[in-house]
């Protein structure tokens, strides 16, 4: 333990040259933490604005005719398939709403509003009334505005073929998401059913997954499975290609500053610990005169390197965590709420901290290999 | 009485680029154990090198060396490190303290190298080396504060705290004024007495010089004069 105390003598011995460094290291790191988890909450808010309320993953019909007659053999089909964690059904068709001269197109949904109620999230959001019964409507508020319909009015909806069905709404649902708010009337499965002439079918059987970026995977392990139905099957990614894009270079940007950080706290301990192996090479001369071997003086820079690298990751942490913490409480809408939802991945937050000490363990290795080439003599010749 | 240090036709040779400059020609010379010896000569005579080469700090171009009866030219560096630490005491003209540490971890530092356990029984013995060099008062203080000739007596006790067998002294006392110069003598005398420690001390000072056992005198890498008193 010789090479450490040492080393602690040394840092001690020159005290603003220590804290300098360490104030380097720990502004790197909180540059890393606070960079990397605000790129990363912006991501996640981002993701789970798109694909929060809808479904990850859908299965439609592959023919001309979009009816799926067999729902219930498909949800039975891929029933293992690991990673679901909820499914509905949708009976769905397009349709006019046409109340005082105003005419909107409306997309209608049938749902079993309960298990639909698991991927969409609606009974949450659900501004005024409550959920449908039979021959009820849920609009959206954007289209509730347009329209001037509230709660306990009527409605008019007219299908393609100019059939009429009236329908009183029950409720108005406000997801936050313009086109869906504008443009969805939902209701129950069976209405929709009896409306559009569907009989027992569907349009649609829609899934929620764990992982929301593994959406391909099961994808494509449920059209494997669902290969002689005539269905296709689709997933949040295939649709969301620019805005994964998108995040994918916010990603890079975000690695590569943080890539740079790093290199910068390496260099800078590098060449601090260099200056320092001459600075002390008349001690460490004369402690191998005493006896000391090459390894173990070369092990009081490496230690010095990672003790300097533990103390400023510490910080670091720290000074980022405080910053992190002083931008969601400033950084605020005029409703006082933080501009971004901040999620703090504690995995990323330690890992940059380790990765920090191991950077600077690295960056003692051609100083500690310096010390361990000095030979005493030459110490002690130019003295 | 058997030798601590032997050479034997040992040469050494710099080498600087293209430069090459010849400092030692065929030394044979050895000291017995509990001897008391110094090695004078004009400075550029080579006695550095040659104790340098004594010491195991520096390598024979030509020759054998052996510290207590082994042969050291031809051992590992990790091997010498420890032979060092447990048969060496070195005494520079220049202090060479660390001044990170306190006189009594400066004294201790040999054994702290040397990874040896019983920490009471090295404590001691610490105190007592400071006690005999006359610095029990100062002990803790860093070695850095401490006075010129309080530096080269911790010095000296560093260089006993492994109980060496030989100690090498290069002009120990050349930073020193006349009164500290004898009173250090008079210690490395005492020492040399009371422990059996061989002392080899290059000096300059004739006067000095009369005062030990035997008197080496070296002239341009050769031995000139060998006086056993």
């Amino acid at each position: 333990m010789l090479p450490l105390k040492i080393a602690l003598r040394f840092m001690r011995s020159s005290r603003a040259q220590t804290i300098l460094v360490v104030i380097g290291i720990s502004i790197g790191v909180s540059v890393q933490v606070f960079v990397g988890t605000l790129i990363g909450s912006l991501q996640q808010s981002l993701i789970e604005r798109t694909i929060g309320n809808s479904p990850h993953v859908t299965v439609t019909s592959s023919l001309d005719d979009p009816v799926i007659m067999d729902s219930d053999t498909i949800l039975a089909v891929v029933e293992d398939v690991d990673g679901l964690t909820a499914r509905s059904v949708s009976a769905d068709s397009p349709a006019f709403i046409n109340e005082d001269g105003r005419t909107s197109s409306v997309l209608v949904r049938g749902w079993d509003l309960e298990a639909a109620d698991q991927i969409y999230g609606i009974l949450d959001n659900v501004r005024a009334g409550s959920a449908p019964s039979d021959d009820e409507v849920l609009v959206g508020i954007g289209l509730a505005e347009e329209q001037g319909i509230g709660p306990g009015d009527s409605v008019n909806l007219s299908v393609a073929n100019g059939t009429r069905y009236a329908f009183t709404v029950a409720g108005v649902f406000d997801l936050g998401v313009s086109s869906i708010d504008d443009g969805w009337v939902i209701t129950t499965l069976g209405s929709a059913q009896r409306m559009f002439s569907l009989g027992e079918g569907v349009t649609s059987v829609e899934f929620k997954v764990q992982d929301v970026f593994a959406a391909d995977a099961v994808a494509l392990e449920m059209s494997t499975l669902l290969e002689s139905y005539p269905v296709q099957v689709d997933n949040w990614k295939d649709q969301n290609e620019q805005l994964l894009s998108g995040l994918q270079g916010q990603t890079i940007s975000s690695l590569m500053i943080q890539v740079f950080v790093l290199a910068a706290v390496v260099i800078a301990i590098a060449s601090v610990l260099a200056i320092k192996v001459v600075q002390k090479s008349k001690q460490i001369g004369i402690l191998k005169a005493m006896g000391l071997t090459d390894g173990a003086s070369s092990r009081v820079f490496l230690y010095e390197g990672l003790l300097l690298g533990l103390v400023g990751s510490v910080f670091g942490v720290v000074l980022g965590v405080s910053l992190l913490i002083s931008f969601v409480t400033f950084a605020t809408n005029p409703d006082g709420s933080p501009l971004i939802d901040l999620y703090l991945d504690y995995p990323f937050v330690i890992g940059s901290g380790v990765i920090a000490v191991l950077a600077a363990a690295l960056a003692a290795v051609i100083p500690a290999r310096k010390s361990s080439k000095l030979s005493p003599i030459e110490v002690i010749r130019n003295a | 009485m058997p030798e601590v240090v032997e050479l034997r036709k040992v040469g050494k040779v710099y080498v600087n680029g293209p430069v090459s400059t010849p400092v030692l020609f065929d030394v044979d010379l050895s000291f017995d154990e509990g001897s008391f010896n110094s090695i004078i000569g004009a400075s550029g005579s080579g006695k550095s090198t040659l104790l340098n080469i004594m010491g195991t700090l520096d390598r024979p171009t030509s020759g054998e060396v052996y510290v207590t009866g082994r042969r050291t030219d031809v051992m590992r560096k990790d091997e010498i490190a420890s032979l060092r630490n447990r048969t060496i005491g070195f005494i520079f003209q220049f202090h060479y303290l660390l001044p990170e540490f306190t006189a009594r971890e400066n004294v201790l530092m040999p054994h702290w190298i040397g990874g040896e356990r019983e920490v009471q029984a090295a404590s001691a013995k610490a105190d007592e080396l400071l006690d005999v060099v006359g610095l029990a008062k100062v002990k803790d203080n860093l070695s850095s504060r401490m006075s010129g000739g309080q530096q080269q007596r911790t010095a000296i006790a560093r260089a006993l705290m492994n109980d060496p067998k030989v100690v090498l002294a290069d002009e120990p006392t050349g930073n020193l004024d006349s009164d500290n110069t004898e009173s250090l003598y008079k210690m490395f005398r005492n020492i040399n007495e009371r422990f059996g420690t061989t002392f080899v001390v290059i000096t300059h000072d004739r006067r000095i010089a009369e005062k030990t056992d035997r008197i080496v005198g070296i002239k341009d890498g050769r031995i000139s004069m060998d006086v056993r008193v």
